[in-house]
């Protein structure tokens, strides 16, 4: 209910909302959790495995139970926490792990099962029969598991990734971290400064404390106000610190439009920010901790904290009438707010100690033993000086003790360090190089010691880097003791709740250790302690607490697990920003993309990049009818293919033949100018990396094209080989793929055509096979290759990019008065398969060059890379996958590309493996489908039948094994 | 994570690539033994602590650098430009 004269929401803006299809009303500045509880709406959701109902427990990132759904237009997010979410105007919530309803949930069955769904249940229920898993066992649990639920359409919001860079960066806006950015940002650093709530202030926020002798939140407000003012100070409300990575780099996510009834479609759902600093003030508070006492886990049973900020932040009382459960002075802070406010409060102090005049009424040496009240609580049951006790009460505000909010300082694998003062785990420093905690995170509780810490710990890292510590004075505030006295567990009749999200209880964490899960790694793992969404913020102090229980240790011996990021659950659509459809991948276009697009050439895609795969004609109906016509137009006439997409290099300097003698396996160096020499090269342990072909267009002047697939490769390796085995030379060379557009011209009437375009034409004589020339089409200059991967009499023309398009519709169209036309990846494919031309389906990485029959290229006459170990014993011999050609020799005529080969009359398994086919096509040439393959000793078996064998497609057949060679095996077509 | 290029300046780890220990500058003689060249292609130390290794500036200027980095903690502590580093 909303308490008159408190809180800090605007009540003259009233904002309606709708909860599981019912309307409600709360204020500008309530969270979804606060106008609930405004509303006196106690149960809003269902644990994980029991379905037990389940109230709002907390007041921020720590929630465990309240887990809402919001929809938003097409927008569905799941597992919002209904304690962060701001409300705005028409917000529409849903709870979860509920059907039909919230109120009566059919799973709840579970909750009656609950002696036989224990912890380590999954593993033992389900391990047999084995046939069951997948039918039986694996749908039921998939179906049972999981909180909330994704549409699985796609809702088209905008989400984004960013950068950001800072000198120090201050995560949290409490106390500390205003205090931290304050004196920070005086010295002259840049400073941004996050915290995850939509105001600035933290824990100042909730309480009534003092500062400077006002209201603290005002101070904070101050504070921000001034900070944001600075001009280097960047200020991030709603943005929550994920976790801390190497280098001084930290993930954020900020949420930029879920507090906005309208948010602009211009505005990001979210960011995330990857802030990248010299130092990190860690501010990020402290979490309450629980106490398992049995049924600790109904709706209206709150940390006492949360109850308190529920008052002073939002104006809203929990309850009528409210009990507080603790161990410590700080919770009877909620009970004297409680009890100005007019709210019937009596606290149940666990310590035998506690006295002092209260206006209210303390019972100290009290533990609460039960409670009632399925669908919200009714009253407490308590044990006091031998006797117990039950009385009426709608709200129990519980507090265990403070946990430092130590996670970021445990994402690098830090340990965090026990405090017998605090009973708590407190940061380990030098965790996470450069990051440094500072106040309640720190473990240090009082207001007037928070604040003299952050500023003394800011002026270290502003000396640290370099600047003048600031003079300042620690405003006057609270200075009260920390007195804690170690409460975990109330031991009584019914279950204990310890992780309210998975439904963990005391007993499981027993029965675990009982089962010899004695190490808190395989207690978390066998009771999913902690594994949930909130991952444990405020159970797993207390489970580990009850294990070094049960186990008969201490808790700094029994130990904690590790926090890993992100701090809180990230959205992978912000993670993955950018990168939804065309962004996953760009795409690299062709100059001649637009032409090929025109004549309704399907696209393959290469890498990234785009070409055109066949050019239809009318009256094709497949693919096939449509590469056979390119193909015989090819060896018939002349065709024109954009091959732009093989990296070329650009290799300069007066040691560039010396560089390419070491990195080609054959000499370059000996090749005259205007001459083109096909290269191969190999890895340094002797396998092929790339073949191409290289020209020499100067002395000093040399061009050498990749592969399309291997062009970033050769490029990294040429770096590698020149700064890192042979600085000493001389040269320099560059990427120039992109600068050229470059096009086949192949078939009989080839030079014919490119006599139509050249501003000079060309005999036989100008420019023989491998030969290069510098050309001009129509004044632009550009160059002349004569090579061939076609086998075909052929030429290769490069002009500047820009030029690209209007060359290839100048071909084109010039083509066509030649009978020829282009052609794309499918004819290319064949015409190479049918010249027994090698890509790289047969330079898998496994293979050499004397498996390609291409020992010969390795001169003998100097050192290259990849030499020395490609004459390892291993490398050569007739155990190797030899490159030979294959024809169908029997009935079945198909051959299938990735299928193996067997030697006749041997069993098809693994062990008689013969190799692999790496390349088919149908050659219309030759009328046969052909193929390439990798056959063991294959060059001496040419002639032999072989059996192929796909398991994929189950297609057998008997193969002739022959020479790659398929077509005009002499070359007479090259030099025609 | 972040890597100082001596020629870019502090940039982004996601622009460097890794290649391998600083120990393959040191190509061996073609006739230096299958031992030698068996030692430099795949033989290495996997230490738990200080190592050199070589990393590619591949969204960037291209270097190759020798990074002298703390396996236990990913600090590095100098970053080289390989060319100028005599091994």
């Amino acid at each position: 209910m909303r308490v008159e004269g408190k809180g800090r929401i605007d009540r003259s803006t009233p904002l309606t909302f709708q909860f599981d299809g019912r309307s409600f009303t709360g204020f500008a500045g309530d969270t979804v959790a606060s106008a609930l509880l405004a509303n006196d709406e106690r149960l809003v959701g269902r644990s994980f495995k029991y379905h037990r109902p389940r109230g709002i427990v907390t007041q921020g990132a720590e929630e465990p139970n309240a887990l809402v759904t919001i929809k938003r237009g097409l927008a569905q997010t799941p597992n919002v926490r209904a304690t962060t979410q701001p409300l705005y105007n028409g917000l529409v919530a849903h709870s979860q792990n509920a059907f039909p309803s919230l109120k009566f949930d059919a799973m709840a069955i579970n909750d009656r099962l609950s002696a036989f769904l224990g912890a380590g249940f999954y593993y033992k229920t389900f391990m047999w029969p084995r046939a069951l898993w997948e039918r039986v066992y694996e749908p039921f649990i998939r179906r049972a598991a999981g909180l909330g639920a994704l549409d699985h359409t796609y809702d088209g919001e905008r989400y984004e990734k960013a950068n950001c860079h800072c000198d120090v960066l201050v995560i949290g806006g409490g106390p500390a971290g205003l205090m931290a950015a304050h004196v920070a940002a005086l010295s002259g650093l840049d400073v941004i400064i996050a915290d995850d709530a939509v105001r600035f202030g933290g824990r100042l926020l909730n309480d009534q404390a003092q500062i400077d002798g006002k209201c603290g939140a005002q101070w904070a407000v101050q504070m921000i106000e001034q900070l944001g003012q600075m001009p280097n100070v960047t200020v991030m409300p709603r943005t929550t610190v994920t976790g801390a990575y190497d280098g001084g780099v930290y993930g954020a996510l900020q949420r930029q439009s879920d507090h906005l009834a309208e948010p602009s479609s211009d505005l990001p759902v979210e960011t995330f920010w990857r802030i990248a600093c010299d130092r990190a003030i860690l501010c990020a508070g402290a979490l309450e901790r629980h106490i398992a006492f049995p049924d600790n886990d109904r709706p209206g049973v709150m940390m006492a904290g949360a109850v308190r900020g529920y008052l002073n932040q939002y104006g809203v009382a929990a309850g009528q009438k409210t009990i507080v459960f603790a161990n410590n002075d700080d919770a009877h802070k909620t009970a004297h707010d409680l009890h100005t406010a007019g709210i019937d409060v009596t606290v149940l102090d666990t310590r035998e100690n506690r006295k002092g005049t209260t206006p209210f009424s303390v019972i100290a040496g009290a533990e609460v033993i039960g409670t009632s009240g399925r669908l919200g609580l009714k009253s407490v049951t308590f044990r006091h000086e031998g006797k117990t006790k039950t009385v009426g009460c709608d709200c129990l505000a519980v507090s265990g003790g403070w946990n430092p909010t130590v996670h970021l300082t445990c994402h690098m694998n830090g340990r965090p360090t026990w405090n017998d003062e605090i009973s708590s785990f407190v940061p380990t420093p030098n965790s996470v190089p450069g990051l440094i905690a500072a106040g309640a995170a720190n473990g240090t509780f009082s207001t007037s010691k928070i604040l003299g810490e952050a500023a003394s710990i800011a002026n270290q890292v502003v000396s640290e880097l370099g600047k003048s510590p600031v003079a300042i004075d620690i405003p006057d505030a609270e200075d009260e003791p920390t007195i804690v006295s170690p409460k975990w567990e109330v031991h009584g009749i019914g279950r204990a709740w310890l992780d309210f999200q998975n439904d963990v209880t005391t007993k499981d964490v027993r029965q675990a250790a009982q089962e010899n899960f004695r190490s808190v790694e395989h207690m978390k793992r066998y009771t999913t302690q902690g594994m949930a969404t909130d991952q444990g913020k405020s159970s797993n102090v207390l489970a580990l607490a009850v294990l070094a229980d049960a186990t008969g240790r201490g808790i700094p011996q029994t130990g904690t697990t590790t926090f890993r990021p992100p701090y809180t659950p990230v959205s992978l659509t912000a993670l993955g920003a950018g990168a939804h459809g065309m962004g996953f991948a760009p795409q690299r276009k062709l100059t001649s993309h637009q032409t090929s697009q025109d004549l309704q050439a399907p696209n393959i895609e290469a890498g990234l990049w785009y070409r055109p795969s066949y050019y239809p004609q009318n009256g094709e109906r497949t693919w096939r009818d449509s590469c056979d016509r390119e193909v015989a137009m090819v060896r018939n006439a002349v065709g024109v293919c954009d091959v732009s997409t093989l990296g070329k290099i650009d290799v300069k300097g007066p040691d560039a033949a010396a560089f390419l003698d070491f990195v080609y396996t054959n000499k370059m160096s000996t090749l005259g100018e205007g001459r083109v020499r096909y290269g191969l090269m190999l890895r340094e342990d002797g396998f092929v990396m790339d073949d191409g072909t290289c020209a020499r267009l100067g002395p000093n002047h040399f061009l050498m094209t990749t592969t399309t697939a291997a062009a970033g490769q050769v490029m990294r390796h040429l770096e590698f080989v020149h700064q890192c085995l042979r600085p000493d030379f001389d040269l320099s060379f560059s990427s120039v793929t992109e600068h050229w557009a470059q096009f086949a011209v192949a078939g009989p009437s080839s030079r014919d055509l490119l006599n139509c375009i050249l501003d000079r034409s060309i005999g036989d004589k100008d420019l023989k096979y491998m030969g290069c020339m510098d050309i001009a089409v129509a004044g632009v200059a550009g160059r002349l290759f004569r090579i061939s991967f076609s086998g075909e009499h052929a030429y290769e023309i490069a002009v500047p990019a820009r030029f690209g398009a209007s060359l290839f519709d100048l071909l084109l169209e010039q083509a066509d008065r030649l009978k020829g036309g282009p052609y794309g990846l499918e004819a290319l494919n064949v015409l190479r398969i049918e010249k027994g031309f090698i890509t790289h389906a047969e330079i898998d990485g496994r293979v050499t060059a004397n498996d390609l029959g291409l020992a010969r290229m390795i001169s003998d006459e100097k050192d290259c890379i990849g030499k020395t170990m490609s004459n390892r014993p291993g490398l050569n011999g007739p155990h190797r996958l030899q490159l030979v050609g294959l024809k169908p020799a029997g009935a079945v005529k198909q051959i299938v590309a990735g299928a193996h080969m067997f030697t006749e009359g041997d069993a098809i398994n693994r062990v008689n493996d013969q190799g692999h086919i790496s390349s088919v096509g149908y050659s219309p040439t030759l009328e046969v489908n052909l193929g390439l393959g990798m056959l063991k000793n294959g060059r001496a078996r040419i002639g032999e039948i072989v059996n192929m064998v796909d398991h994929l497609s189950g297609v057998r057949a008997a193969l002739e094994v022959c020479d790659p060679v398929f077509f005009d095996p002499e070359g007479g077509r090259l030099r025609g | 994570m972040r890597m100082n290029c001596p020629i870019c300046g502090t940039r982004d780890a996601r622009e460097f690539s890794y290649l391998g220990h600083a120990n393959l500058r040191n190509r061996p003689d073609p006739d230096a033994g299958d031992v030698v060249w068996d030692e430099y292609l795949h033989n290495r130390d996997n230490i738990a602590g200080v190592v050199e290794d070589l990393w590619s500036h591949d969204y960037g200027c291209s270097a190759w650098l020798v990074v002298t980095r703390n396996t236990q903690n990913h600090g590095i502590i100098s970053t080289r430009l390989a060319k100028e580093d005599a091994s």
